[in-house]
């Protein structure tokens, strides 16, 4: 591979490429996200494979496993370019029919069509489904393009082009000034705005040592994983959003801090790497315009508290990822006690797109005080779950209904949580609210990573808040006291409250120890740690009146409080349940309605799964 | 040990420590990733491991000590033959994620974290796979089941029982 030497060469690079992939070839793009490897995409991506090669038409079809499309709920997607037509839930067996058909006769096979829950209509085209039409996927859409592994995919689509233009036509204040006027929040949680960060680190002195910039990749928002799919879907973007930064901030050394759970985002970063240092757009002298800058993979050792960036790069050097005071912020002294500038994943791929695209036109998109897009994975109690990408200012509602395709199974949608841990629950009433950093914080919640859990009326809000504590005590480094001891009391207070055993007082307690937490805490791990109790008491109180007081559970869910019983209406004596009961709890004669003794109960819910009537009820 | 005597690590367990070690350079910096290169070597950090990585970094044990029990990555007991982790993301969780981890806690009598007596399984739970639209999610040795409940439970651990028992009837035939 030869180095390029100029952004000219890169230039001329990337027309040929795009000659080269103009032949209007038809291409099969496999979903080979995370979400449809668990599916088995890895083996329709295989059966295409020997398909094509059986049939000698290598020369005449192309083939890609590619990152993640979206649509985790129909998965695996394959969808056919030029076309664009899109098949869900695809098996190796369909590959052979999808060539001959599809590929070649231009005929589409309904039977792997979309068919729109609501209307009942297939949809053919990619772009017509409705869980893609009302999204805006400038940062997540080149997903479905590209080989991640692929080098020449991305530089096909005019990647690094945004890199050339910073490091031929700028100067770093003029870069720096771009992201400021951008309007570019950071996208990992706190919503700072990136421009004034770089610039404060680029301004502070590192006495003639490096300064050192850092993609946060450690995505430890339990139901997210938009920073995953975005690193091992198109890890070139990231790159080249960081290799600008550190341009603009003066930086020569570089690390990405990636959750080892994420085995194929590492390996798929680790070639991109390769990739981009042979090219020269990495390492010494890059694109010949003298300036230098390196990235090394740091993987993570699986703590949530190492999103936090102190304590994130504490774990970078090699020690327990413990926060510190940030009275010197991180951009001043940071890692190795030098000038560092940390970003998340998603912050740094909308770089190149802000330089692309112009100022202008990036913040005619979103609200006034948050500006282009954001990620969202969108999971829970919703028809399609999947990483959606929407114009900031989109209402809730749009999300969940339009995109998300509503509530499953008829039920009624309660609440949605955003922000991850440090996130709250907003409720129903609140459905029209705009999404953007702002207006996430009014409701008592935050934008945070981009998780979105809907949840729906047989969620209870009470476990939902017992669960978040519960992880949070478990995460909590113990380094201080409010938040190790703090949440330790909230969780046996909410324990009790699940449990039958609430008392008077218990929720003014809970408030009380949440502003103590929240007022307190050295880090914003404890800071934010109370969010997802207090917003469920403000939006959900009599849930937690309806346990402490009723000693009932509305939702169903707490063990303690609930009892299973079998509607003799639909009980047609199977004996199903009997022979799955554990405990043997369950009496009855064939073919007329059995009973649950509820002494012996141990309310495991294997009647209830394996039930083919729904017969067995819980109250 | 005195200060100035050095071990020499020659058994082919020690060696395999030696060689990651010098393939980060003996530095400390690297500790974790060390740590997790160990880790997937053996499946788990002896005791004897983590003086070693000490002794060689030049760290105090403490601090290796420390860095191992921080991080979830990384554990200090043997692990079963088969791991078994049940995703306790929020969207499995409200997806009914507990019931599956209670029935499999009482079907292998091990609380999670835990390993089985006989070795054969480790049960532990993560917190996110990221593969939420298959949730509730069980992993059993890097092969997801999706859409899990506790009645589906049984059935997927009896047919890596059932491996087990087959590898046993091998091994009973072969010596017998």
């Amino acid at each position: 591979m030869k180095r390029l030497q100029s952004p000219g060469d890169l230039h001329k690079v990337q027309e040929r490429l795009i000659q080269e992939r103009r032949s209007g070839k038809p291409c099969i793009s496999i979903c080979g996200g995370t979400g449809c490897r668990a599916y088995g995409s890895e083996e329709v991506f295989a059966s295409f494979k020997d398909t094509i090669e059986n049939q000698n038409l290598g020369n005449r079809i192309e083939l890609k496993l590619t990152g993640c499309h979206g649509f985790c709920e129909r998965g695996t997607l394959v969808v056919i370019h030029p076309e664009k037509i899109m098949y869900t839930q695809v098996g190796p067996e369909d590959a052979p029919e999808i060539v001959s058909e599809t590929v070649i006769k231009k005929n589409i096979i309904e039977r792997l069509l979309y068919t729109d829950p609501v209307t009942g209509e297939k949809i053919t085209y990619e772009h017509e489904v409705p869980f893609y039409k009302k999204q805006h996927r400038m940062v997540f859409g080149s997903n479905g393009l590209i080989e991640p592994t692929n080098i020449d995919d991305y530089l096909s689509i005019g990647g690094y082009s945004a890199l050339a233009t910073a490091l031929s036509d700028m100067d770093a204040e003029t870069v720096i000034e771009t992201i400021k006027s951008s309007g570019l929040r950071g996208r990992g949680g706190g919503g700072f705005p990136a421009g004034r960060k770089w610039e404060s680190c680029r301004n502070a002195s590192s006495n003639g040592s490096t300064r050192y910039v850092i993609c946060n990749a450690d995505e430890g928002d339990p139901g997210a994983y938009m920073d995953r799919s975005l690193l091992e879907g198109n890890p070139h973007l990231v790159l080249e959003g960081m290799i600008i930064g550190a341009y603009a901030i003066g930086s020569s050394e570089g690390y990405v801090y990636v959750r080892h759970e994420y085995p194929l985002a590492v390996n798929n970063l680790g070639i991109a790497l390769e990739q981009a240092r042979d090219y020269g757009l990495l390492g010494e002298n890059i694109l010949g315009s003298g300036f230098n800058f390196d990235i090394k993979i740091s993987r993570g050792g699986g703590a949530f508290i190492c999103g936090e960036s102190t304590a994130l790069m504490a774990s970078i050097e090699g020690k327990i990822g413990e926060p510190r005071f940030k009275h010197i912020h991180t951009a001043v002294s940071g890692l190795y006690g030098k000038p560092t500038n940390l970003n998340n994943v998603e912050t740094w791929a909308n770089v190149p797109i802000i330089i692309n695209q112009g100022v202008d036109s990036y913040s005619n998109i979103g609200t006034e005080g948050s500006k282009g897009t954001k990620i969202f994975s969108l999971v829970g109690k919703i028809n399609n779950t999947g990483l959606v990408e929407v114009p900031m200012g989109i209402s809730l509602r749009e999300i969940i209904y339009d995109i998300g395709g509503g509530i499953p199974d008829g039920k009624e949608f309660k609440a949605v949580q955003t922000g991850g841990p440090s996130g709250g629950c907003i409720p129903k009433s609140m459905i029209d609210i705009p999404v953007d950093f702002d207006r996430l914080s009014d409701a008592g919640s935050m934008m945070g990573s981009g998780g979105m859990i809907v949840m729906d009326e047989s969620t209870c809000m009470v476990d939902v808040a017992r669960y978040f504590v519960k992880f949070l005590t478990q995460e909590s480094c113990g380094k201080c006291v409010p938040c190790r001891e703090g949440l330790d009391r909230m969780l046996d207070i909410l324990t009790g409250i699940t449990e039958g055993n609430g008392k008077d007082g218990d929720i003014e307690l809970l408030i009380e120890l949440g502003d103590v937490i929240r007022d307190t805490s050295l880090c914003a791990l404890g800071g934010t740690a109370p969010n997802p109790v207090l917003s469920t008491i403000r939006y959900f109180r009599d849930e937690y009146d309806s346990h402490i007081h009723e000693q009932s559970c509305p939702a169903g869910v707490c063990k303690s409080l609930i009892t299973f019983h079998i509607d003799e209406e639909i009980c047609n004596g199977c004996g199903r349940c009997i022979l799955n009961c554990p405990q043997e709890a369950i009496r009855g004669e064939k073919k007329k309605p059995h009973k649950i003794d509820g002494e012996v109960c141990i309310k495991c819910g294997l009647c209830r799964d394996n039930c083919k009537f729904n017969a067995v009820i819980v109250t | 040990m005195a200060a100035n005597e050095t071990t020499v690590y020659n058994d082919e367990y020690d060696n395999k420590v030696e060689n990651i070690l010098q393939s980060y350079q003996n530095s400390a910096d690297s500790l974790i990733s060390i740590l997790q290169d160990i880790q997937s070597e053996c499946q788990y950090l002896p005791e004897s491991s983590l003086r070693h990585v000490a002794e060689r970094l030049e760290l105090p044990l403490i601090q290796v000590y420390g860095v191992a029990t921080f991080f979830k990555a990384f554990s200090l007991t043997p692990r079963g033959e088969h791991t078994v982790s049940v995703c306790l993301g929020t969207a499995c969780h409200v997806r009914g994620a507990p019931a599956v981890l209670d029935e499999l806690e009482r079907q292998l009598g091990v609380a999670s974290g835990e390993t089985t007596s006989d070795m054969q399984f480790t049960l532990e739970s993560v917190n996110c796979l990221g593969a939420c639209a298959l949730g509730p999610i069980v992993v059993i040795d890097g092969k997801y089941y999706g859409q899990m409940n506790a009645g589906k439970v049984n059935k997927i651990l009896s047919s890596y029982k059932k491996e087990l028992r087959q590898e046993e009837d091998e091994k009973v035939t072969v010596s017998g």
